[in-house]
């Protein structure tokens, strides 16, 4: 149930001023900025931890970038999940058993939307209304400013005890530049605003970019287009979604919990690819030049299994675009009529002044965690992650400690204190062994397992101050 | 004290508990009160929801309550489990949680308390019920030994725990009720039962959760020490009602303990 007017949960008697602007005091209550995954599982965290909650979202349902119906959500028809139902689902909330290994996007959006409702979350979330600004204001809190929308009406400002910025970051399209693009005469497009296989239907495709999304629409153009080449940069791992009969993220998983250490599991998956998919330059793609499990991981059944039908052609990069035709790196001319973008997204909080976020030369933030800047204890960013698993586990433990650190400092200064001091010193760490690419991504790419590790140690850092005091 | 929760689940992620079809009783009351949760009540080893469709479930309803009951795998009307776990239990448990429409509280009986315990640290229940609960360890197993030596031995062999009737209930019920009540129990799976015996103790509740211990001093199962310490464990002391078996919701005085766990959870708002 949504309130109905704003007076029924602002209290006009506590109004501030700045710049001359009303700003209604809502004193120990902390800001969501999106009702996405990461917006649901802050909002239920904090909630657990008693704290007051305002979520902001721009949309008029719940589920960020799984819900399709949203304009800036990058789901297609045939969005299936790449990581299997156990490293996908909230560690507290699990997915019904009998859902398969790799769920598609609109029983992910049910989930979440089943989530929202399990826990009560709907009535803290105040949909159709975007963040505009946040800045910091006095003792640490902070003035958020938001309006409807639909860019109409009014802007309001209300003072918050600290935010949690989960916008998403799969939602600004990464679009590359090339030279004679814009006399292309062919239609081109990012992956964003990719929908349907129908719009591949008798034409000649070629798709920019090698990661998960842009192998999942090779494929989908393999069935559906007359033509389709696929273009990536480099050689990568394609792991098929099973192996050895399990999930391969699971068989992973697995050599972990034997402690194999990172050579010996590189050394078998590399040994288990090459006795089960072969030799990829054999299918015409570049051998990869790095170990598996060094990037994040492609997962993808279907791919080799095109290239080995012939119905999809690998090409090298883009060198550059004439009228009617692709110039590609190996001199080769190719003729497509359409070009899909699969080049990714780009991380972008455009309410929030860069330097809040210890922002660097390229705009990527610095962060504890990839969650807390240095300089400003009360604002965090959650689900600002790229792992090698499903999302929701570190995203739920990462609000916990979001919550448990707002608890601590509100609780016991000195241990907040000391606890900041190491943190701070840790800010911009990386949690896994991807190798840094000369990319606007590979930044927050994270192993699951080192960086929970992390988390538990923050965590019980925490623990014991809050532990049966939080009621 | 409970250990803490673990972050790091590789053995959940890597080799997760696989599906079975689980049996769920419910009794939803005329008028649903939207303030009371909803409730899911966990039977102990050999028990199946059945015994919680006797007397709790429509007492609860009756009280505004939406109450159900799960067997977990191997017990009552679910799938056959020989080889079940106390995780796929605990899994079972969780599973009926998170498909009911809001937050609820776990009700655990016996050794259905340890497999709540176990729950509570993988779902954020409003609030947790232990009755009589059977956390295990070499103590139970030498009290379960004096009390009905012939019962518990083939345990040890991977044979089912067979409770007798004096056991499970107050001279107070019938003969006859106690008789048929016994001939409906079932098993838990071996592997379980030696769990009971020598399984980690359970993690932190996540959300931390009220929990309440519900028990009673003549219990011919669950000594009155062992219900202090599962209490201590959460912080509190245990709920007694004096003169009743093990089986708290089957004795002939079973709406005393459901009445006080329904008044725990209104007074507390939980």
């Amino acid at each position: 149930m949504s309130p109905s007017t704003d007076s029924d949960r602002f209290d006009p008697s506590t109004t501030l001023w700045r710049d001359g602007r009303p700003v209604y005091d809502r004193r120990d209550t902390v800001c969501v900025v999106g009702a996405g995954a990461s917006g649901l599982a802050a909002v239920k965290n904090l909630r657990e931890h008693g704290f007051g909650v305002d979520c902001y979202e721009r949309e008029t349902g719940v589920g960020g970038a799984w819900n399709w119906r949203h304009d800036r959500s990058p789901v297609y028809a045939g969005t299936h999940l790449i990581s299997s139902r156990p490293l996908t689902e909230f560690p507290d909330f699990p997915m019904p058993d009998d859902w398969p290994d790799y769920p598609h996007h609109s029983q992910l959006l049910s989930y979440l939307e089943r989530y929202a409702d399990h826990f009560d979350l709907r009535p803290h979330v105040w949909f159709g209304t975007e963040v505009v600004r946040v800045e910091p204001a006095d003792g640490a809190s902070w003035d958020v400013t938001t309006r409807s929308a639909g860019g109409g009406g009014s802007e309001r400002t209300h003072r918050y005890l600290a935010v949690v910025v989960a916008n998403g970051h799969n939602w600004a399209p990464k679009m590359p530049s090339y030279d004679g693009l814009d006399e292309f005469r062919g239609r081109t497009m990012h992956a964003s605003s990719y929908k349907d296989a129908k719009e591949l239907r008798g034409r000649k495709v070629l798709v920019v970019g090698g990661g998960n999304t842009g192998c999942d629409i090779a494929v989908e153009a393999a069935s559906a287009a007359a033509r389709c080449w696929h273009s990536t940069r480099r050689g990568y791992w394609y792991l098929p979604k099973y192996l050895l009969g399990r999930p391969t993220d699971q068989v992973n998983d697995r050599l972990l919990a034997a402690r194999l250490p990172l050579r010996a599991r590189q050394w078998l998956a590399a040994r288990t690819l090459r006795l089960t998919v072969g030799d990829q330059t054999r299918f015409g793609l570049p051998a990869p030049d790095h170990r598996v499990y060094e990037t994040h991981p492609l997962t993808n059944s279907q791919l080799i299994y095109h290239l080995g039908h012939g119905t999809i052609t690998p090409v090298p990069d883009v060198r550059r675009f004439h009228r009617t035709t692709v110039e590609l790196t190996d001199g080769r001319e190719i003729d497509p009529d359409l070009v899909v973008f699969a080049t990714g997204y780009l991380p972008r909080f455009e309410f929030l002044a860069p330097d809040l976020l210890d922002a660097d030369e390229h705009g990527r933030p610095t962060l504890y965690l990839h969650a807390f800047p240095r300089q400003h204890p009360t604002l965090a960013v959650a689900g600002l992650l790229q792992p090698d698993s499903g999302l929701f586990p570190l995203v739920h433990w990462q609000t916990v400690l979001i919550a448990r650190w707002l608890r601590l400092r509100d609780r016991d200064v000195t241990r907040a204190a000391a606890f900041w001091s190491r943190a701070s010193a840790e800010a911009g760490r990386r949690y896994g062994r991807a190798r840094v690419k000369d990319s606007t991504r590979h930044w927050f790419e994270v192993s699951h397992v080192d960086y929970l590790r992390a988390l538990q140690r923050a965590l019980d850092e925490l623990t014991p101050a809050t532990a049966g005091s939080a009621r | 004290m409970t250990a803490p929760v673990r972050v790091v689940r590789l053995r959940d992620w890597a080799d997760p508990v696989p599906p079975a079809r689980r049996e769920v009783l419910t009794a939803t009351p005329e008028t649903p009160a939207p303030d009371k949760p909803p409730l899911l009540f966990v039977p102990g080893f050999g028990h199946g929801a059945w015994v919680f469709a006797e007397h709790w479930l429509e007492h609860a309803a009756e009280r505004g309550f939406a109450a159900h009951a799960v067997s977990p795998r191997g017990h009552g009307g679910s799938d056959p489990a020989p080889r079940a776990t106390l995780r796929a239990y605990a899994h079972d448990v969780v599973q009926a949680a998170a498909v009911l429409p809001r937050q609820a509280v776990l009700v655990g009986h016996g050794a259905g308390a340890l497999v709540v315990a176990h729950a509570l640290a993988r779902y954020p229940a409003r609030a947790g019920v232990l009755c009589a609960p059977v956390f295990g360890g070499w103590p139970t197993l030498g009290l379960a030994l004096r009390r009905n030596p012939f019962g518990t031995l083939p345990a040890a062999f991977g044979g089912a725990v067979r409770l007798h009737r004096r056991q499970l209930f107050s001279r107070e019920l019938p003969d006859e009720v106690a008789r048929a009540h016994t001939a409906r129990l079932g098993r838990a799976s071996a592997r379980a039962q030696w769990q009971l015996l020598r399984g980690r103790p359970p993690e932190h509740p996540v959300g931390d959760p009220p929990i309440l211990v519900v028990g009673s001093p003549d219990d011919r199962v669950v000594p009155r020490a062992a219900l202090d310490r599962v209490a201590r464990r959460y912080g509190g002391a245990p709920l007694l009602f004096p003169g009743m078996g093990h089986d708290l919701m089957l004795d002939a005085r079973w709406r005393e303990p459901v009445d006080a766990i329904l008044d725990w959870l209104e007074k507390g708002d939980h």
